[in-house]
């Protein structure tokens, strides 16, 4: 293979995204059902009653099932990087395979090892043992979360690293600002978070199920006040942190900002969209179709939001592309133009560089290595061709990230009035809230899934932010290759997801009694 | 004093030791592949899959650590090989994911596909992973079809760094005769070794004494596979590196070589291979022995963890490129960058608390051998 394959390019993209998003499909659920039924294993041993430990029981066959085909997805992911993305591997390995491997030792281990006791321990361990067991395996499935968006978090803003001429690689020179920068600490908070509202989605759900049927009903009054009360906590604790990665992508990603919000002409003072249809007719950046169809704004919003000012600029499209729009700390940003020669400079300065040393020229060598050097934050620029690139696809991101807030807001709501009724001790026959309950579950998935088509598709093209672009990530590899694997995952994915909800389905209607 | 040089010999040593561990926990897939016929009524066959389901996440995690910590010790291996024999890591994976949900899927009503279907996975599992992570190791001595230019980056239109040079991506280490045997002496090791496990932990007269029959079936196969191996290899040419200019060069008996060299590593593989004969041997011999698997497994980490030594330690290129020899992977040209390395350095300190919280909880969780009665008294039994 000689020429660069776009198809190869995108099958790859549609592979990773696959799995990634099946892998998602059941992350959330193990992070917040783990935690709802730990504190349900809590109350258990501090009232002894054996309702809570029946209810405990219940959802944590629900979790082992979830869980298991978790772990099978998960596995693609990891290899895939190397299998798929095996430049990208080696260029920034030094930096990004760190977390992964830290996220073996320390959270898949931990899990392993204590989910086997959650599980097979009831009669073997003492209760208190088994309490430790159970929040030791939610524990390492939190700590795995933290590693792999720690790892994830740096590619949207990479920090902590230094390009080495002679590996030709990047590497790491500060741990800690990679584990503690701003982005990943709040890509952590939000996205676990966010599996927490999806447990609590389910829990409720699946109550407000048995509630509908008048089956176990204490079980389901209890299991509805612990999934409420989380549910409104980590609902409002979504949605705080939501705003601080919007604040994130507006300081560090202003083209994914733009896109989420399809934003062409910045402004100073702008609204943030409520509500909006964009026009279909936009077919380029700068062309002068008004990019909405119909829109509702929210008057300053968005400046707001996204610089903490009311009157703060907030570039668009365009003016990423053009550059020169006033920003808070008055730098100038570069026009697409000048970044795209900066990172041709930075690519040829890589080869005279390599020429040099092989000449065994030092003179020569020195100064092409500090030429890159100066030039090397616009590297990823010098492998693309042109503006159009830099775009990503302004629908999918607008409308993802619209209907994840709207859900969101939704979720607020929905668990308070459950928790309302609840407490009131009127839930029973709100028949209206019970079903709303239990056709909601659906939703927290799709939540979930936009938010990340709203992160990743919006840092298109890039796989590394302005490092590395998706082009030059790949492995070598044919496109027929690609295709058949990604057409494998489809159908085996696929018949583990209907053998899965069957089980699921199967469990809930043996009903805590039985399980 | 810690070099650069010094954190490389350490982190293949993980790697090395992380390799020995899976090989010794492939011994779960060898007993999937039992299933079918040690087993003879469905009682038999619930409790093998209840005793292997209560381990089969160490064996899989280790797969998962052995990946990561090669990701980030050894970026150009993992890239280079998972990216170039992209088929044998694909029939791997795949291999992988039917095993992660057929243990919790198989006796849940609604599972759709059937129990029998689930252990035919299960079963796939055990016959073709360890086989072919045995061919993939083997590679290490045999070298693969591929090519490195880190020049490539600067061209724009065709930046991959690594290229496979055929487009068979790896399924052509199948052909060569080496390969398949180390592949074979994995395969039927795992088997020896999940029959030593079942001595061990099943109260089940009739199934012990089926195990320690059916022992002779597994242990003289691996046996003349693992020597066919070992002999061809250290009778072969390996690929030295000159240590001044990073030349690589074929060299004659380079493995026996590096053996003799580092004596170390030599009792340390001799005591292995002597430990797992003597796990094996003994179970055959006396039907008293119930403790091979310990001898055994020990055996086998030793064992497998002086390979991987050989193939890396004392100058020697781990992951050899036939296309041209310079491309070939090493500690050194393949590594993280020091910070890295020393990073993660610190991080394998805690290695041990995890080592010990696993024994921990083992021993609290088996006190007593397992038979169908726990099994169907258990909450959670698959
Ligand atoms: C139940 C799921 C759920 C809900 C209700 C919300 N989110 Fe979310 N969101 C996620 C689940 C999620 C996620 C799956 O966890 C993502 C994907 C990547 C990430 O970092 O988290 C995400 C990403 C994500 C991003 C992109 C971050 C990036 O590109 O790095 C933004 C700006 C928001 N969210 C903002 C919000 C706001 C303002 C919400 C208002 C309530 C909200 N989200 C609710
Ligand atoms: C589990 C939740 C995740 C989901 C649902 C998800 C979703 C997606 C989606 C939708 C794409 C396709 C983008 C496109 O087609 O343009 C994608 C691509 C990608 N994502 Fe994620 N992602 C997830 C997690 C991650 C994490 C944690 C990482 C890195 C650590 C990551 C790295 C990538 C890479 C390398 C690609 C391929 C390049 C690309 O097309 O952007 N993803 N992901
Ligand atoms: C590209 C990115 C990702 C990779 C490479 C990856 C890798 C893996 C692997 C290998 C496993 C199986 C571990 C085992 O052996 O037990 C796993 C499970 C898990 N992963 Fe991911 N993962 C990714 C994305 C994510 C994200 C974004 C999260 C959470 C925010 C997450 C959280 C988890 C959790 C909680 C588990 C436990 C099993 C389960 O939930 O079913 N992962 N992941």
């Amino acid at each position: 293979m000689d020429l660069l394959d776009v198809s190869l390019v995108n099958w790859s993209r549609a592979q990773f995204a696959l799995t990634a998003m099946y892998h998602w499909l059941f992350v959330p659920l193990t992070l917040g059902l783990g935690v709802i039924m730990s504190i349900m294993e809590t109350l258990y041993l501090k009232t002894g009653n054996e309702a809570w430990k029946k209810a405990t029981q219940f959802w944590m066959t629900l979790f082992g099932v979830n869980f298991a085909i978790g772990v099978a997805t998960g596995i693609i992911l990891e290899f895939q990087f190397g299998t798929n993305w095996s430049n990208y591997s080696w260029f920034v390995g030094d930096i990004f395979g760190a977390p992964l491997a830290i996220e073996a030792i320390f959270a898949f281990f931990m899990e392993a090892t204590f989910i086997s006791v959650m599980f097979f321990g009831w009669n073997k361990v003492s209760k208190k043992f088994h309490l430790a067991s159970t929040w030791l395996t939610v524990f390492g499935a939190t700590l795995s979360a933290l590693w792999i968006l720690v790892a994830n978090a740096w590619m949207q803003y990479p920090v902590g690293m230094e390009f080495n001429p002679d590996t030709v690689r990047n590497e790491m020179i500060d741990f800690w600002s990679i584990l503690l920068s701003p982005v990943a600490l709040n890509k952590f908070l939000h996205t676990v978070l966010s599996g927490w509202v999806m447990g609590a989605l389910f829990v409720i759900g699946v109550s407000a199920w048995f509630l509908l049927k008048k089956r176990s009903v204490d079980f389901a009054l209890k299991s509805m006040m612990v999934g409420a009360i989380f549910g409104v906590v980590s609902s409002l604790l979504v949605a705080f942190t939501g705003d601080g990665s919007a604040y994130n992508v507006t300081q560090r990603q202003p083209m994914k900002l733009a896109a989420m919000e399809g934003l062409y002409e910045g402004k100073a003072g702008a609204g943030l969209v409520a509500f909006g249809i964009l026009n279909p007719d936009k077919k380029s950046y700068n062309d002068n179709e008004n990019p909405y169809l119909f829109k509702v704004e929210i008057p300053y919003m968005l400046s707001l939001l996204g610089y903490r000012d009311v009157n703060a600029f907030v570039p668009g499209v365009k003016n990423v592309i053009d550059g020169g729009y006033p920003t808070p700390d008055g730098k100038q940003p570069l026009s697409f133009v000048e970044k795209q020669a900066r990172g041709k400079a930075a690519i040829q300065s890589l080869a005279n560089y390599q020429l040099a040393v092989n000449n065994k020229d030092t003179a020569a060598a020195a100064l092409h290595k500090a030429q890159l050097k100066e030039n090397y934050p616009q590297f990823g620029y010098g492998y693309l061709d042109r503006p159009e690139q830099l775009i990503p696809h302004v629908p999918t991101v607008f409308y993802s990230f619209h209907a994840m807030v709207m859900l969101g807001m939704y979720f607020i709501l929905l668990f308070s009035l459950v928790l309302f009724y609840t407490y009131k001790k009127k839930i029973e026959n709100a028949n209206w809230l019970l079903r709303a309950s239990l056709w909601s579950i659906p939703l927290g998935y799709i939540a979930g899934e936009l938010g990340w088509a709203v992160a990743e598709v919006g840092r298109q093209p890039w796989a590394i932010q302005d490092v590395l672009p998706l082009q030059a990530a790949i492995s070598s590899i044919s496109t027929d290759s690609v295709k058949i694997t990604f057409f494998l995952f489809l159908i085996l994915f696929t018949a583990l997801l209907i053998a899965e909800i069957r089980i699921m389905l199967k469990q809930i209607k043996k009903g805590p009694e039985e399980a | 004093m810690i070099t650069y040089s010094f954190l490389q010999h350490y982190w293949w040593f993980i790697i090395s030791l992380l390799g020995g561990l899976l090989a010794f926990l492939l011994f779960i897939q060898g007993g999937q592949t039992m299933l079918f016929s040690l087993a003879k009524t469905e009682d038999e066959r619930r409790l093998l899959v209840n005793v292997l389901g209560r381990k089969w996440e160490f064996t899989f995690t280790t797969l998962v650590t052995f990946g990561g910590a090669f990701f980030a010790s050894f970026p150009l291996f993992y890239s280079t090989s998972f990216g170039g024999a992209y088929w044998v890591w694909m029939a791997i994976l795949f291999c992988f994911i039917i095993q992660a949900v057929s243990y919790e899927f198989q006796s849940k009503p609604g599972n759709v596909y059937g129990a029998k279907t689930y252990r035919s996975f299960l079963y796939i599992n055990g016959l073709l992973a360890t086989f072919l992570i045995g061919v993939a190791i083997a590679t290490f001595f045999t070298g693969s079809d591929f090519l490195v230019n880190k020049g490539n980056i600067t061209n724009q239109l065709a930046p991959v760094i690594s290229q496979w040079q055929n487009p068979w991506h790896g399924l052509e280490a199948l052909l060569s005769l080496r390969n398949l045997s180390l592949g074979l002496a994995v395969f039927f090791l795992s088997r020896s070794q999940a029959l030593l496990f079942f001595v061990n932990r099943l109260n089940s007269p009739e199934m012990e004494k089926r195990s320690r029959k059916n022992l002779w079936f597994n242990a003289l196969p691996f046996v003349v596979f693992f020597l066919t191996f070992v002999i061809w290899t250290l009778l072969s040419e390996g690929f030295a590196v000159d240590p001044t200019s990073g030349t690589v060069s074929l060299e004659k008996y380079k493995y026996f070589t590096n053996l003799i060299e580092m004596p170390i590593i030599l009792g340390t593989f001799l005591l292995g291979v002597i430990l797992v004969l003597y796990g094996i041997g003994r179970t055959l011999l006396s039907a008293k022995f119930k403790s091979g698997i310990w001898f055994s497994g020990i055996g086998t980490v030793l064992t497998v963890c002086s390979l991987f030594l050989i193939a890396g330690y004392n100058n020697t290129a781990f992951y050899p490129a036939f296309p041209n020899l310079q491309s070939s992977l090493t500690i050194f040209n393949s590594s993280s960058s020091l910070y890295t390395l020393t990073a993660m350095s610190i991080v394998s300190l805690f290695i041990p608390v995890v080592l010990g919280y696993i024994f921990y909880t083992w021993k609290a969780m088996e006190k007593k051998r397992t038979d169908i009665e726990d099994i169907n008294s258990d909450h959670h039994s698959y």
